[in-house]
């Protein structure tokens, strides 16, 4: 080992706790870039490998009934690669254990294991045998949740008949990587929702559906055009109850997890980004300040002889130094962290194998942008110590200059001189505290999104779980009924209020634009379900026309006054053109809403429901749930407070991983700055630190003074962080939203009073690390050096 | 007369009484003896306690432990400093003369022995003792200044005025030394010499029992210095401030009271001289 190089470690020792508070922030840079870098290849991969191996399809179509035949003709489409026909229908069951009613989604899968689209991947037990006509193979989601093993069973209500099932399998499907029902929820519930596969045989003939489908799932020939295919089966289907084919960017898990994947790879370049930069600004900040202590020793190195570029590299290597610690406590964090995330990520997505692995050309990425930072961050005091000619730095540095300032006209007798000494150090680097301040605002930024994001997401489950949907269950009839069934709907036990809603598939279209949707008729003193926009606003509904979600007018390009075609795809399958009465802002779906009678009218029926919305008195509620589960006619039922628990248990689960990291590494930013920028005071004041103790000035006082600097800065750069988070969560709300929901822009007072307890502490802890090194300055030292 | 080009007024009653209430009590003149004290004859003890006698240094060592090495910085020091005198501590450098300036400023405690400030055992203090003390009764004055670069001229000396118990108006301090015109400047805007003289403002105006300058001219050319030592004659004439001065100047000696003599951590010679010469005799 050279001198040089001797000198190099010895001073890393002096600073090592500046160099600490540096690697922490790159190791926090580098630990999220290789954690999510490495989730987002991860997710990509295995959603990659899972669809090619098990074979997902790349259409799909629902409709009412087709004979097996059809199924020759969609075969005979150009491009299409293989087709496999279904029956899938919701039923009603009674799981052991579960109080509550649960919808199981019955699928038919082929006879032989790994045939056809779809293929299931067997967790645990078997494949159906061909002779058990209960059996069926469940969701491991669904399995996982209501503790089901092979061997348990299960009670359905299939065509208004008590069927047990038994479970001989748990599986997972391409399909359900996201297990949710659709329709309208966000988040799997997977205790009472879940798929069960059956025997295509079985479920053909308990359902009445012999030689006959209801689904159909494509695969397509490399090169082909998908929507050619697509507009070619509307067509065929046409008269078969279509719903209309849709391509997996419409398939719901499909659709959740690729939203996952593309948040990912933002959130895997935005957050090292920010840690990158601000321990860029810090290496800048603190290797400025070592050169300048070090300006002598600088000199004599030169003065022996040694060339600039070899001072000048001395400086690289200590940052680098400081950066391969960061850099390998990053790695080592990203790692455990990705781990981490991968089981959880395993909770939502249901994947075969959800291996986190870190790659090479990771580590190798992280590598790259860990020496960039470093280099970024020495390249000014390499600069300054290269350009110092020796003669020159063996002086002293030149006294700190100053002059009246803004401060002194402002002429301000008050102010005592321990804040004058604050605000004219501020004022003479106003660069260096801007940097600070920008750290910070950083630190709290993170804070105020993270906490941000999720007072949205609160309200829009408040708007939807207390303005809009505000029965307590909603029972989904297995067909349409007459008003009679609503009236014995309403005579259920524990009923105290009954609305009965009708909801029909449609397609709208205007000009050329048109959508598949559903219209829901409600009565029009409606209490139960609430049409409310995103301010909370209600709207009551019109006895004619239609009322369009904003999101929905916006796909249609209308406005209210226009008439639209309602073509609808159920029953006689009338064709009208309606109003558009009113548009609504509402924050989830893209729903279509029409006064109940006016529906009936358009359907041309007399008084038919397709289910209703319940007031539950809590008493009675488990007779209630009883009688549900027998009553055949019902298809479906969702109980409110179930979706709401499961949401609030979604949430913490992802909250507490994702808080907690957030609040550490706002907590390194904000530390690592505050604690370089007090001991880069420390080291450029402790003369005049020193002469305040002898002036009789106690530790805290002069403590006071030190940090009483980066206090201002850290109170100046809060409204900044605010204001930076207010705005960043408005870009995120803005991008975050799809058709699916739209994230309303809530930063509640709470969440910054977070931000800024969590901040404060931060400051508080460097402060007292601070502190600790006044204590132990020694001020007669000081005092023998000359300027 | 440099009195009136600092500003200072002559030594008139009014000064005088004002000088007397700022310290709450009278300050005696003492004859002054034209006589070299042996070292043997400068015991203390029973003959104490002397109402004059505001530091008594009672068998002081100071031993620096760095590393395997000790170096012993004083031995055995006996010493006294009485109210309202001028003394130099003489010495070449490591002869201990910072090192007893530490210790009776309250920067640093001896190894063994007592150090009495009146009624307060500085040997005995813990720091918080020690900052309170040198708040509340010293004022230094060091070779490099060591003002507070962001703090003006006045800022600097209302630092100490904010945090004394009894202190003088700080534009009285800094009219004391001659300063008011530059107030307002910045110590970078200052000469080293004004620069001093704002130093010894900010000292004095706390009105402290003692004012311990370490090598005050050491980094002031030769008439600047003269400046500032006349300064510090007419604080300790007028304000009647105990003064202790080390230095390794033996011209400055001749303005001293008593003149105190250290070579390798022990006083070697105490001269009392018979005549204070005025600054402007100095020579070096």
């Amino acid at each position: 080992m050279g001198t040089l190089e001797r000198k190099l470690f010895r001073d890393l020792f002096k600073m090592r706790g500046q160099a600490a508070a540096i690697a922490l922030v790159i190791a926090c840079g580098v630990a999220s870039f290789v954690s999510m870098r490495a989730m987002y290849l991860s997710l990509l991969r295995s959603q990659a490998d899972y669809y090619a191996q098990y074979r997902f399809a790349d259409i799909f179509v629902e409709l009412k009934r087709a004979p097996d035949w059809v199924a020759e003709r969609i075969r005979q489409i150009p491009g299409v690669a293989q087709v496999e026909t279904r029956v899938v229908m919701d039923v009603t069951l009674d799981v052991p254990g579960l109080q509550e009613p649960a919808v199981g989604r019955m699928i038919s899968i082929p006879a032989r294991q790994g045939q056809g689209l779809n293929t299931l991947f067997l967790r645990r037990g078997r494949y159906l045998s061909p002779t058990g006509r209960n059996e069926i193979i469940a969701s491991e989601a669904f399995a996982n949740a209501n503790k089901l093993e092979p061997g348990s069973e299960l009670q359905a209500v299939i065509q208004g008949r008590w069927q047990k099932l038994r479970i001989v399998g748990i599986a997972l499907s391409p399909e359900y990587i996201y297990e949710i029902r659709g329709g309208g929820s966000l988040f799997p519930d997977n205790k009472r929702f879940g798929v069960l596969w059956m025997s295509a045989e079985t479920l053909e003939s308990a359902l009445n559906m012999k030689g006959a489908f209801n689904s159909i799932a494509v695969s397509l020939l490399p090169g082909t055009n998908k929507l050619d295919v697509i507009s070619t089966m509307d067509r065929e289907l046409d008269s078969y109850g279509t719903l209309g084919a849709y391509g997996r960017s419409d398939q719901v898990s499909h659709r959740f997890i690729s939203d996952e994947i593309s948040q990912n790879r933002i959130t895997a370049t935005v957050i090292p980004t920010i840690f990158l930069a601000v321990a860029a600004l810090l290496v800048h900040l603190s290797f400025m300040r070592l050169v300048s202590t070090q300006r002598a020793e600088i000199a004599v190195i030169k003065a022996f002889g040694y060339p600039d570029w070899l001072v000048g590299l001395h400086y690289v290597e200590f940052s680098l130094l400081v950066a391969i610690a960061g850099y390998v406590l990053g790695c080592g964090i990203g790692w455990y962290f990705g781990i981490k995330l991968a089981s959880l990520y395993a909770e939502f997505y249901r994947f075969p194998v959800l291996v986190y692995r870190l790659d090479l050309p990771i580590l190798l990425w992280a590598g790259l942008i860990t020496f960039v930072t470093a280099i970024a961050g020495a390249i000014g005091a390499v600069v300054r110590a290269v350009g110092l000619p020796p003669a020159e730095a063996m002086r002293p540095e030149a006294p700190a200059r100053f002059r009246p300032m803004i401060l002194d006209k402002l002429n301000l007798p008050s102010l005592s001189p321990a804040v004058r000494m604050i605000i004219r150090n501020l004022e003479r680097r106003p660069l260096r505290a801007l940097a600070s301040a920008f750290a910070i605002s950083c630190s709290v930024m993170i804070l105020v999104v993270e906490f941000g994001l999720f007072d949205s997401l609160h309200r829009m489950m408040e708007v939807q779980f207390h303005d809009v949907q505000r029965e307590d269950i909603a029972v989904t009839l297995n067909e349409v009924h007459s008003a009679q069934a609503e009236f014995e709907l309403a005579q259920l036990p524990g009923v105290i209020r009954s609305e009965a809603f009708r909801a029909v598939p449609v397609r709208l279209q205007f000009q050329n634009r048109s959508r598949k949707t559903s219209i829901l008729g409600l009565p029009e003193q409606g209490e139960l379900h609430r049409i409310v926009d995103g301010t909370g606003n209600t709207l009551s509904l019109p006895p004619e026309g239609i009322v369009l979600s904003s999101t929905l007018a916006g796909i249609l390009g209308v406005v209210p006054g226009d008439s639209i075609n309602v073509e609808v795809l159920e029953g006689r399958r009338p064709a009208r053109t309606i109003a558009v009465a009113a548009t609504v802002d509402e924050l989830l779906g893209t729903n279509a809403y029409m006064n109940i009678h006016a529906l009936n009218r358009l359907m041309q029926e007399d008084g038919s429901i397709s289910g209703s919305l319940m007031q539950v008195d809590g008493e009675k509620q488990q007779e209630l749930y009883q009688r549900l589960k027998q009553l055949p006619a019902v298809a479906a039922v969702s109980i409110k407070a179930a979706a709401v628990d499961s949401f609030r248990e979604t949430i913490n689960r992802s909250m507490t991983l994702s808080i907690g990291t957030l609040i550490v590494f706002a907590s390194v930013i904000a530390i690592g700055m505050i604690y370089n920028g007090a001991r880069i005071s420390l080291s450029e004041r402790s003369r005049e630190l020193a002469t305040l103790r002898i002036l009789g000035f106690t530790r805290r006082e002069i403590t006071l003074i030190l940090l009483g600097e980066q206090a201002f800065i850290t109170l100046a750069a809060l409204p900044f962080g605010f204001a930076a988070g207010y705005v960043v969560c408005a870009i995120l709300t803005f991008h975050l939203q799809t058709e699916l929901y739209r994230m309303p822009l809530v930063v509640q007072p709470a969440s910054y009073a977070w931000a800024f307890v969590i901040v404060f502490l931060a400051a508080v802890a460097s402060g007292i690390l601070v502190s600790r090194r006044v204590a132990g300055m020694d001020i007669v030292s000081v005092l023998k050096a000359g300027e | 007369m440099l009195g009136a080009v600092y500003g200072l007024a002559p030594s008139s009653s009014r000064e005088h009484d004002g000088a007397s209430a700022w310290f709450g009590c009278s300050v005696t003149a003492r004859p002054y003896r034209p006589m070299v004290t042996p070292m043997s004859s400068l015991s203390v003890g029973a003959t104490f306690p002397d109402s004059d006698v505001v530091f008594q240094v009672h068998a002081v060592s100071k031993i620096y432990q760095t590393g395997e090495l000790s170096v012993v910085a004083l031995r055995s020091v006996e010493l006294e400093l009485r109210a309202g005198e001028f003394v130099v501590f003489l010495g070449p450098s490591g002869s201990g003369k910072s090192t007893l300036l530490n210790i009776l400023g309250g920067l640093d405690t001896p190894t063994s022995g007592d150090v009495r400030f009146r009624d307060h055992w500085l040997s005995r203090a813990d720091d918080a003792g020690l900052t309170r003390f040198r708040r509340e009764h010293v004022g230094f004055v060091f070779q490099f200044y060591n003002l507070i670069p962001s703090l003006t001229a006045l800022e600097n000396v209302t630092l100490v005025t904010e945090i004394a118990d009894d202190p003088m108006d700080a534009q009285e301090a800094l009219r004391l030394v001659g300063l008011t015109e530059r107030e307002n400047h910045f110590p970078s805007q200052l000469s080293g010499g004004e620069q001093q003289r704002v130093a010894i403002a900010r000292a004095i105006a706390k009105k402290p029992d003692i004012l311990l300058c370490d090598e005050p001219t050491g980094a002031l050319d030769f008439p600047t210095g003269k400046l500032v030592l006349d300064v510090l004659a007419q604080i300790n004439s007028e304000l009647h401030t105990l003064v202790a001065v080390i230095t390794h100047n033996s011209a400055i000696a001749a303005m001293a009271d008593r003149v105190i003599r250290l070579r390798s951590g022990e006083i070697v010679e105490v001269t009392q001289n018979a005549r204070k010469a005025s600054p402007e005799e100095l020579v070096w």
